[in-house]
Parts: structure tokens; C-alpha cells; sequence
């Protein structure tokens, strides 16, 4: 243990530490819109089931929020304490939009106290609806942010190198970097969907095991009409991204894709795998589709790998990365469309066993996507942790205790995720929704739940 | 003034805050232990649902705050303090990460567990005593560059009677102020057997504070001779502290005005930690990283600066709101809401 090399030990250490933080992030982000979209609903309709859902979904949020608080402060500490080099030099650029962050955090986090114990202290519902936007917008925000970080160290501007490091900086073109735009579009509208699609899916759940069918009804209506307009846009910023990469990142899109020569009318490879010669086999080729989707243009000419040097190329695993993000974002798609025509057409069932149980995947598949989107994303920079600048070499601690560190925050993750896995069984057991219902709207009638 | 000036008041600023709301929190966390297992938690855990459960998020911000800025004002400190802290700054968020998750799962959770009850109250210590090491860490000597490399000479460390009695005034300043808000927060509610209990606690651990005040202020003179003289150019400072100090136990003693006696408690740590920081400057570890030297280009700064005005407009009438929900609505903090 204590012989690993400090660079990979440090290394896998941000790994658990992101591939945790993230799923915890999302829901940060994306659970407070959910929440005020049926709260409002629940408002205007005056139907007590969606200001239930609301009311369901805060008091389960608060779990994963304590945790993607915890683990937050722990990246935002590891950060210095794995990288001190990254963030000696990068730290004149970026500390702008990691100072705002704090500040979105802390506007989140006031707003969430604020919400969270004050739903019957004002006259007016609308007034508690209210407090729920600060909220949404804090968790956007905090996205927003930490994603243009992540978007300068994969196309690093606004400062110029000087005689010792950085000179002449500008940290606001830093923020607004060319992959800015998409990176933040393709995150926000990726996020909203995963939430939406694990809400689905708990409703999706609770239909299968035929409890209170009004509301549990309501719910999957509601959040697969979501996951599929959200699903829309996260293809859309996905096309864009991609677009983005043929143009400043070509090596990560020539990786993720196994295009190795420059050439036009380039071929779409999906699925297979590489052999000893480092050839793909067992491939499906969609002719010409990768000029379409670089350049939206059948012919246009795309980077190949062979144009970096070697050991500027990204690792070529990745691209089962891409393809398993591609792959359940066209699942959501399809999935949530189909529940949408079956329940327009009165002839079947859209909540029928199948469907149901689609559903109910369609949540854990939409979080694996995040991961494997930022596995794509993050390996596909390597080996920079700036591109162009610092290697992921440079940059690490030279620390010799990192390895045991690693053993001690996966300890850390194993516990937080268990422990918050069962009290949060144990909020929804100890308090299920046909009593919640009933204790706080005795009128509604028995045969409506 | 200049904007490594304005920047290090800011962030010190904020440590400061970080003091005053972490130390209620700790602090409550360690009476709800002792009050647990001398049977009296019915007392404490009725705070911990109402006040702190409700806030914690934010007191955790404070934190973040500050190590966010003082990377991003002196850039070099990450770099230092990265590398010497990589065992001591891991120990401390693992700390961090279990209290903070006990509000979340305490609040649904097996109510009285008390494998969790007693984590909360150790960490209510154990936090505190590992966040001061930083401070003690800035004073110089323990932190070692040698051939590029940095490291921690952890002996010297655990030798030194300096970083000993720092800990030692971290706890004791905890104990004495969060006792100090309790009384406050109990009187408010009219909670009389509450009342008397932390009261108690708060006139016992005063003597302690001073005490692990004045042997840091000598062991100080051992360890960093600079940084000793520098302070009685600040004399008046410490005065006032004393005096403030003086002030919040005749009150507390007196049994009336708690508001004012917390209010005067506040302003003893303001001056004493104010007066430390600045007898500490330039240096913000000795002997390395200087607010001069070290800070981050101007552009960066005057940009960080704008934003946190600009957030201060944002976060003051926020901050408001939740203290007027959640502390000075009588009704709530009677629990009758
Ligand atoms: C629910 C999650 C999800 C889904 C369904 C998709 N993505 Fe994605 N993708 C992400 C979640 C994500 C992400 C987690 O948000 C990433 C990681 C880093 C980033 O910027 O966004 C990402 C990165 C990412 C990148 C790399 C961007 C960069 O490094 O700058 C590309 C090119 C795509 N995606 C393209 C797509 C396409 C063409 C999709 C087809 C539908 C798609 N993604 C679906
Ligand atoms: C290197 C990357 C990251 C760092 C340094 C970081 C830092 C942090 C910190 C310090 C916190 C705790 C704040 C507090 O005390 O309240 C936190 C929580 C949070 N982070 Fe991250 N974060 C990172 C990645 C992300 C990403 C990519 C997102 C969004 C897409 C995100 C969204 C959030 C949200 C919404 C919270 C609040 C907790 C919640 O509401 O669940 N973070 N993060
Ligand atoms: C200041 C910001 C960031 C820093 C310094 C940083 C640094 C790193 C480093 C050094 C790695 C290890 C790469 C490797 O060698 O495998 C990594 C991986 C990763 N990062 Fe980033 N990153 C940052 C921002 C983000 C953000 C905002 C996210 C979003 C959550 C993120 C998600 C990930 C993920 C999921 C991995 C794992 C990829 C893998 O499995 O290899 N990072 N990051």
C-alpha cells in the first residue's frame, strides 16, 4: 500500500471521490425543480396528490443532500490536498468560479433550511412555493460553475504564460472558455433528466407493487412527460458537445469513436471491440455518420488520432464509455416517448407490467450515464489535467500517504452510501403515503388513492 | 488598501464566523452526549431538532468559504499547506463528513442511536482540535521544504507545547461559547431547567477559556518570537477582549440579559482573533507564504473581491430571514411551530 505511486493513488482517489460525489450532485441539482414543479401543480389544480409528492420528495431529499454536502467539502479539500501543484498555478484562474460556487452553495443552503421546515408556517401556499425557487437556482448555478472549471481545464484560456507561471490574467474569459457553452447545457440538461427518470422509476415501483394507484399514477405521468422533454434536450446538448470536441478536442472524440485516420465522410463506429492490432472488430458502421455528427455535414473531413503524438493520445477504452452514455440516452428517449403514445392511445394500457418495469430501469440507467458521460469526459483529457499545459503527472502530491488515505475514504463512501440507503428505506417505510395522505386529507375519498 | 489586504480581512472574516456558528454547533454536540449519559437529553436534543438541524448546511458553507478563498487569494497555499496537510486535512473531513451526515440521518434515523450520539459528541471535539493544527501549522517550523519537497515534521508537532495548548484552547473555546449560546437559546424559550443546566456550564468552562488562553499566549513567546512582539503593538485589542470576557460573565452570572452576554462573548473572540491575525501579518505560514508575495494576480483578486460584495448582497438579507425563522421567532424556538 504504501508503495503506490502517489500520482495514481492520488489519481483513484479523485476518482471514488467524483464518481461518488456526482450521483449525489445531481440529485442536488436536479431534485429541488422536480420538487417545485408539483409543489405548483399541487397548488394551482388543488389536488392534494402532487403537493404530497412534493412534500415526499423534500423529505427523502434531505438525505442525499447531507451527503453531496459531505462529500463536496471533501473534493473541495482534496483538491489542495491531492493537487497542490493544479491548484498553486490553476488557482489564479479559476478561483473566481469556484469562489461563486460557494456562494451559490451558501444561497442553496440557507433557502433549504428555510424550506424544508416551513411548510405549514405561512397563510398562503404560494408564499412557500416561492421559497422553493432560490433553491433551484442556487443547485443550477452551483452546476454551472464547477462545470466551467471543469470546461477550462479542458480548453484552458483567458491568461497567458509568463516568466514564473501565469501572467496576465483575465478570469472571466477563463470562465467563458470555448467549451463552456455546451459542457454547461449538456450537464444541466443531463442532470434534470437522470432525476426525473429515478423519480419515474420510484413511481414506476410503487404502481408494480399496486399501492395507492391515484397518486403513484399522477407521479409516473408527470415525471416520464419530464424525462422525456429533458431526454430531448440532452440529446440535443450531446449533438452540440460533440460538435465541440471535433472542433477544440479532436483527439477525445477520435478516441471515444476509434476514427484513427483524417478523412471525409467519416464512418460512425458503435459497440465492438479491439484486437491484438489494436483494430476494431465486431463493429457497426453507420456510414459517414461521424462527419454528420462532428460537422453536421456528410463529408466534411474529422480529425483522426494518428494527427497527436502518442503520448498525447486518451486512453481507447473510452469508447465503450461513449457508447453506453449514447446508448441509455436513446433508451430514455424511446422509453419515455412509448409511455407518452400508449397513454394517448385509449386503447392500451401505458401502465402496463412491461412498461412498468422499463421504467423502473430506466432511473439506474440514467445515473450510470452520468458516470459514464464524466468517465468519457475526464479520461478523455488525459493525460492533461490542463490541456496543453500540465499533465495529471505534474500535478499530483508527491504525499507518500496517499494510498492509505484511498482505503480511508472508501471506507468513508461504503458507509455514507449505506447508512443513507437504509434511513431513507426506513423515512418512506415508517411512513407510507396512504396514512400520510390520510392524516393530512382526511376528505379525499378512499377510492381515489 | 490593497485588494491582498481586503482579501485576507474577508477570509479572516469568515473564519471568524466559522468559529462562532461551528462552536455553538460542537459544542451542543458534546452536551448532548454528557446530557445523554447523565440522563438529562430530553434538554439538548429539543435545540439540536430546532436550531442546529435547520442550519447546519450553513455553518458547513462557512467552512468551505474560507478554504475556497484562501486557495483562491494566495494560490500558494495549496501548495504548502496541500502537501503537508494531506493526512491531518483527510482525518478532518472524514470528522466533518460524519457529523455532518448526523443531522440528516439522526433526524429519521433509529432517533437514539448511541454509537451515532456519541460520534457527534466526540467530533463535536475532535474537529476543533484538528482544524486548529492549520493555525498552529502557520506559525511556522513544522512545515519543511527541503529539495522542493514539502513535509510535515509530524515530532516536532506532536513535541511542541505550543501546538498542545492550542488544542487545548480550541476545545475549551468551544465548550465556553456554545454554552454561552445555549443560555441564550434556553432563556429565549423560557425553558427553565434547560436554563439552569447550561448555565452551569457556561460559568465553569469560563475559567478553563482564560486560562488555555493566557498559557497559549506564553507558549506562543517560545515558538514564534515575531509573531509574540507583533501582538503588543495590538495590546489595546486583547484588552478589549478581556474586557468583553468580563463583561459576559457578570451578566451570566448575574442571570440577566443573555442576548447581550452572547453578543459580548462574540465580540471577546472578535478581538482576540482579530488581534491574533493581525500581529500574525504578513506571513500566513511563516515562513514561506506572505499576503504580498503570495497572493494571486491583482485581476483575479479585484474579480474575487467584486463577487463577494456582490454575494454579500445577496447573502445578508437570506441570512436574515433564516435567523429571524429560526432563532428569533419566539414561537418557533418555543417549539410551538
Ligand atoms: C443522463 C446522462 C447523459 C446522457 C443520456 C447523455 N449524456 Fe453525454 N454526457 C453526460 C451525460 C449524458 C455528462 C455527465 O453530463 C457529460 C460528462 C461531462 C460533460 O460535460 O457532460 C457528458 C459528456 C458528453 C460528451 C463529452 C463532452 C466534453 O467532454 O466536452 C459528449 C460528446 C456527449 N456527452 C455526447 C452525448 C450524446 C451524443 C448523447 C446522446 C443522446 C449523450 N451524450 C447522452
Ligand atoms: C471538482 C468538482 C466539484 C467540487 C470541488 C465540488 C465541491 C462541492 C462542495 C464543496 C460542496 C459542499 C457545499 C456545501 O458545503 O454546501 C458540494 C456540494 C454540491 N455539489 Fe459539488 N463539487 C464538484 C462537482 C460538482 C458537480 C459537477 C455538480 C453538478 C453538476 C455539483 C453540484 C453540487 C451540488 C448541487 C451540491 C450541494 C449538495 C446538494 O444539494 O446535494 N458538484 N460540491
Ligand atoms: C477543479 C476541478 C477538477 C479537477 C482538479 C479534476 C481532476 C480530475 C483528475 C486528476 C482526475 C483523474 C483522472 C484520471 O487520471 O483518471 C479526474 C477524474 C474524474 N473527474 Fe475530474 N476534475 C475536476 C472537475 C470535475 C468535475 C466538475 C467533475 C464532475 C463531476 C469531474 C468528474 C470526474 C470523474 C467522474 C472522474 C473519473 C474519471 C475516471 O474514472 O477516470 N471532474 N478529475
Amino acid at each position: 500500500m504504501m508503495d503506490l505511486d502517489p500520482v495514481l493513488m492520488s489519481r483513484l482517489l479523485t476518482t471514488i471521490t467524483l464518481v461518488f460525489h456526482i450521483i449525489f450532485a445531481t440529485l442536488g441539482v436536479g431534485v429541488p425543480l422536480m420538487i417545485s414543479i408539483a409543489e405548483f401543480i399541487g397548488i394551482k389544480k388543488k389536488d392534494p396528490h402532487y403537493t404530497m409528492l412534493a412534500r415526499r420528495w423534500a423529505r427523502g431529499f434531505v438525505i442525499p443532500v447531507a451527503i453531496g454536502v459531505v462529500t463536496g467539502t471533501a473534493i473541495g479539500l482534496q483538491l489542495s490536498l491531492l493537487w497542490p501543484e493544479f491548484m498553486q498555478v490553476g488557482g489564479n484562474v479559476i478561483a473566481l468560479p469556484l469562489f461563486m460556487e460557494v456562494f451559490a452553495f451558501f444561497f442553496e443552503a440557507i433557502f433549504l433550511g428555510i424550506y424544508m421546515y416551513t411548510w405549514d408556517r405561512f397563510k398562503k401556499p404560494m408564499t412557500h412555493w416561492w421559497l422553493s425557487l432560490p433553491i433551484v437556482i442556487g443547485g443550477a448555478m452551483s452546476a454551472f460553475f464547477i462545470t466551467t472549471v471543469n470546461a477550462f481545464m479542458n480548453t484552458p484560456e483567458g491568461f497567458e504564460i509568463g516568466g514564473d507561471g501565469f501572467a496576465a490574467i483575465n478570469p472571466l474569459e477563463a470562465m467563458f472558455n470555448p467549451a463552456t457553452p455546451t459542457k454547461v447545457f449538456h450537464v444541466l440538461a443531463s442532470a434534470y433528466l437522470t432525476v426525473a427518470a429515478i423519480l419515474a422509476a420510484i413511481a414506476a415501483f410503487g404502481l408494480l407493487r399496486k399501492k395507492t394507484k391515484e397518486y403513484h399514477k399522477k407521479a409516473l405521468k408527470l415525471t416520464v412527460t419530464l424525462t422525456f422533454i429533458f431526454a430531448i434536450f440532452t440529446a440535443i446538448a450531446g449533438d452540440v458537445s460533440a460538435k465541440f470536441l471535433a472542433e477544440y478536442q479532436p483527439e477525445k472524440l477520435a478516441a471515444g469513436e476509434w476514427h484513427f485516420e483524417t478523412e471525409g465522410n467519416a464512418d460512425l463506429i458503435l459497440f465492438g471491440w479491439l484486437n491484438e492490432e489494436n483494430e476494431p472488430e465486431g463493429v457497426i458502421r453507420l456510414p459517414g455518420l461521424l462527419s454528420f455528427l462532428a460537422y453536421s455535414d456528410f463529408n466534411a473531413e474529422v480529425t483522426g488520432l494518428e494527427e497527436f503524438p502518442e503520448a498525447e493520445r486518451p486512453p481507447l477504452w473510452i469508447h465503450y464509455m461513449f457508447d453506453l452514455m449514447v446508448t441509455i440516452g436513446v433508451f430514455l428517449l424511446g422509453i419515455s416517448f412509448l409511455y407518452l403514445l400508449l397513454s394517448k392511445l385509449k386503447r392500451w394500457n401505458e401502465n402496463n407490467k412491461f412498461m412498468l418495469w422499463m421504467l423502473v430501469l430506466s432511473g439506474p440507467l440514467a445515473m450510470l450515464a452520468i458516470e459514464f458521460g464524466w468517465i468519457y469526459a475526464e479520461e478523455g483529457r488525459q493525460p492533461w489535467i490542463l490541456r496543453g499545459y500540465m499533465t495529471v503527472e505534474e500535478a499530483a502530491t508527491t504525499s507518500p500517504y496517499v494510498g492509505w488515505m484511498f482505503v480511508l475514504f472508501l471506507l468513508l463512501y461504503i458507509a455514507l452510501g449505506v447508512i443513507g440507503a437504509v434511513v431513507l428505506r426506513k423515512v418512506f417505510k415508517n411512513n407510507p403515503v396512504e396514512d400520510e395522505l390520510e392524516k393530512k386529507y382526511p376528505t379525499i375519498e378512499k377510492g381515489d388513492k | 488598501m490593497n485588494y491582498e489586504i481586503i482579501g485576507i480581512s474577508v477570509l479572516w472574516l469568515f473564519l471568524y464566523g466559522y468559529l462562532i456558528v461551528a462552536s455553538v454547533d460542537f459544542g451542543a454536540g458534546f452536551y448532548a452526549y454528557y446530557a445523554k449519559v447523565t440522563k438529562k437529553d430530553h434538554i439538548m436534543n429539543q435545540l439540536i431538532s430546532r436550531y442546529l438541524s435547520p442550519v447546519w448546511e450553513v455553518t458547513n458553507v462557512f467552512f468551505v468559504f474560507f478554504f475556497v478563498g484562501i486557495v483562491g487569494f494566495f494560490p500558494d497555499s495549496a501548495y504548502y499547506y496541500g502537501t503537508a496537510l494531506l493526512v491531518p486535512g483527510s482525518i478532518a473531513i472524514i470528522l466533518l463528513a460524519i457529523r455532518g451526515s448526523f443531522y440528516a440521518f439522526e433526524n429519521y434515523g433509529s432517533k437514539q442511536s448511541n454509537l451515532y450520539m456519541f460520534l457527534y459528541g466526540a467530533t463535536g471535539l475532535l474537529i476543533p482540535a484538528s482544524l486548529s493544527v492549520a493555525l498552529t501549522l502557520s506559525e511556522g517550523g513544522f512545515i519543511t521544504e527541503e529539495n522542493g519537497k514539502v513535509a510535515l515534521d509530524y515530532f516536532a508537532l506532536f513535541t511542541s507545547p505550543y501546538s498542545w495548548s492550542v488544542v487545548f484552547l480550541a476545545i475549551v473555546s468551544v465548550l465556553f461559547i456554545s454554552a454561552a449560546f445555549l443560555t441564550f437559546y434556553a432563556a429565549r424559550a423560557n425553558d427553565v431547567a434547560a436554563l439552569k443546566l447550561v448555565r452551569k456550564y457556561a460559568l465553569f468552562w469560563a475559567t478553563p477559556t482564560i486560562i488555555a488562553a493566557l498559557t497559549t499566549f506564553i507558549a506562543l513567546g517560545q515558538h514564534n518570537e515575531r509573531h509574540y512582539q507583533n501582538m503588543f503593538d495590538y495590546w489595546w485589542m486583547f484588552g478589549l477582549s478581556v474586557g468583553f470576557f468580563m463583561i459576559a460573565m457578570w451578566l451570566i452570572y448575574e442571570g440577566k440579559r443573555y442576548g447581550l452576554a452572547f453578543i459580548s462573548v462574540m465580540l471577546q473572540f472578535f478581538f482576540a482573533f482579530f488581534g491574533y491575525g493581525v500581529s500574525h501579518l504578513p506571513y500566513i505560514l511563516d515562513p514561506y507564504i506572505t499576503v504580498y508575495e503570495n497572493a494571486t494576480h491583482e485581476s483575479t483578486g479585484i474579480a474575487l473581491i467584486i463577487v463577494f460584495i456582490a454575494g454579500l448582497f445577496l447573502l445578508i438579507p437570506s441570512l436574515i430571514l433564516l435567523m429571524r425563522l429560526f432563532l428569533f421567532d419566539a414561537d418557533y424556538v418555543k417549539g410551538k411551530k
